[in-house]
């Protein structure tokens, strides 16, 4: 960033460590992202056998699984979230300290999968809570789910402290608490939060 | 095993006043079932359970049914007298069908090793006399299972020891299998639809307007 990347490999070589206070701040949030124990279905094996010997995503940082949402850096959401299931999820959501981050795993989570039209299903959690980053597949593989969690690392170590682009919680007007939908009589209220998610609009 | 026809005769000798009828499917399984009136279904279900030659004690499913009122004309021969002279002359007959909401349950035995026996239960109607007696004493199974025919096609399970909603939550008002259900209209954002999705995604549209990007309740 400050300092070429060049001089700063040769002056490595020599012993001599530059870094920035950036740099150092994302590296240590990067490599200790600890997710929750959070499976909702099918890509919840998935996510399984991604923390078993083959796959193993301890590699990479996540290396326990919290069962409390309020000691989690990171929330997978793997599996099909039903219209029965979503306040919990954005309330699961709001329990977790900033920096927080999300994945959503599979088609299921991103918008509803190969269930869509079904009369329980929410067409995607980023209908309600800000998602980081998305893994198309259904499954998707293990490896897929280490890809996305190198993509989310990369993403981290990119945020600045300061400025424009800060992540929420150096941010005091970031949104802290997003609103939980309520179970109406015909539907979720409202069906979308509307300052979290505008639906594209696609030429029919 | 016996056929649909013994199994009738033998629950009417057991339990006498019940009014049954045996239903043929027309498809190459075969797989007959029995209609059984409500009034007698918890005394007919006991029957069959306790049976030493049927021995039905495994009930596999329980599912629901809804036959909306359909129109039905069919062509019938009919004698008729016809300028004095009695001839059979093809008639055109209009009658209703359906109406009613309707339970199936599926039996099997696990001592016996026999079975499917599948059982019909139909309400009156489908608005206001939804009521069934529940097999849940006598066939535990039936518990979960009728708690999910409630909670998709709203059949009232009287003597169900816990009868609320199992997939929906509890202050859902729809039906969601019911013939009649209108989904809530969320079709905001379809990447790939055809057919029907297509269809419903570009109503969607045009209620909102072109731009389709402001969601109003």
């Amino acid at each position: 960033m400050a300092i070429d990347e060049k001089l700063r490999i040769e002056m490595g070589k020599q012993g001599v460590f530059v870094t920035t206070l950036n740099e150092l701040y994302n590296w240590g949030r990067k490599n200790s992202i600890w997710p929750m124990q959070f499976g909702l279905a099918c890509c919840a094996i998935e996510m399984i056998a991604t923390t078993m010997a083959r796959y193993d995503i301890a590699r990479f940082g996540a290396e326990v699984f919290r069962p409390s949402p309020r000691q989690a850096d990171m929330m997978i959401i793997s599996g099909t979230v039903t219209k029965k299931m979503a306040p919990q999820v954005v309330r699961l959501y709001n329990q977790m300290a900033e920096p927080r981050y999300v994945i959503a795993m599979g088609a299921c989570a991103i918008s509803g999968g190969p269930f869509k039209q079904g009369y329980n299903v929410l067409k995607g959690i980023d209908r309600y809570i800000p998602v980081d980053v998305h893994i198309p597949g259904c499954p998707p593989r293990p490896e897929a789910l280490l890809d996305a969690f190198v993509t989310l690392q990369k993403k981290i170590a990119a945020q600045p402290l300061t400025g424009e682009g800060r992540p929420r919680h150096l941010d005091e007007n970031g949104t802290a608490e997003f609103p939980v939908p309520v179970q109406g009589e015909h539907d979720l209220e409202p069906p979308s939060n509307p300052t979290q998610w505008k639906a594209p609009f696609v030429i029919l | 095993m016996k056929s649909v026809e013994q199994i009738k005769a033998a629950i009417e000798a057991a339990v006498p006043g019940a009014a049954l009828e045996a239903l043929t499917n027309p498809g190459p399984s075969a797989q007959h079932s029995l209609l059984v009136d409500p009034q007698h279904a918890p005394a007919i279900a006991r029957f069959l359970r306790d049976d030493e030659e049927l021995a039905l004690d495994y009930l596999s499913n329980v599912t629901g049914v809804d036959w909306p009122v359909k129109e039905v004309t069919e062509k019938v021969k009919v004698t008729k007298t016809v300028d004095g002279i009695e001839q059979s002359v093809e008639e055109t007959i209009k009658r209703t069908t359906g109406g009613y909401l309707e339970a199936v349950y599926h039996l099997y035995s696990m001592r016996k090793k026999h079975g499917p026996v599948t059982l019909r239960m139909r309400t009156i109607n489908r608005t206001d006399q939804v009521g069934l007696p529940s097999l849940t004493p006598v066939w535990r199974s039936a518990e979960y299972q009728e708690r999910e025919v409630f909670d998709l096609y709203g059949i009232v399970f009287s003597n169900h020891p816990d009868l609320r909603r199992i997939m929906m939550w509890d202050e859902f008002k729809d039906y969601p299998m019911r013939r009649d259900y209108v989904e809530p209209d969320d079709y905001d954002y379809e990447p790939t639809p055809h057919d029907d999705v297509l269809a419903k995604a570009r109503a969607h549209q045009q209620r909102l307007g072109a731009s389709g990007e402001e969601i109003s309740q």
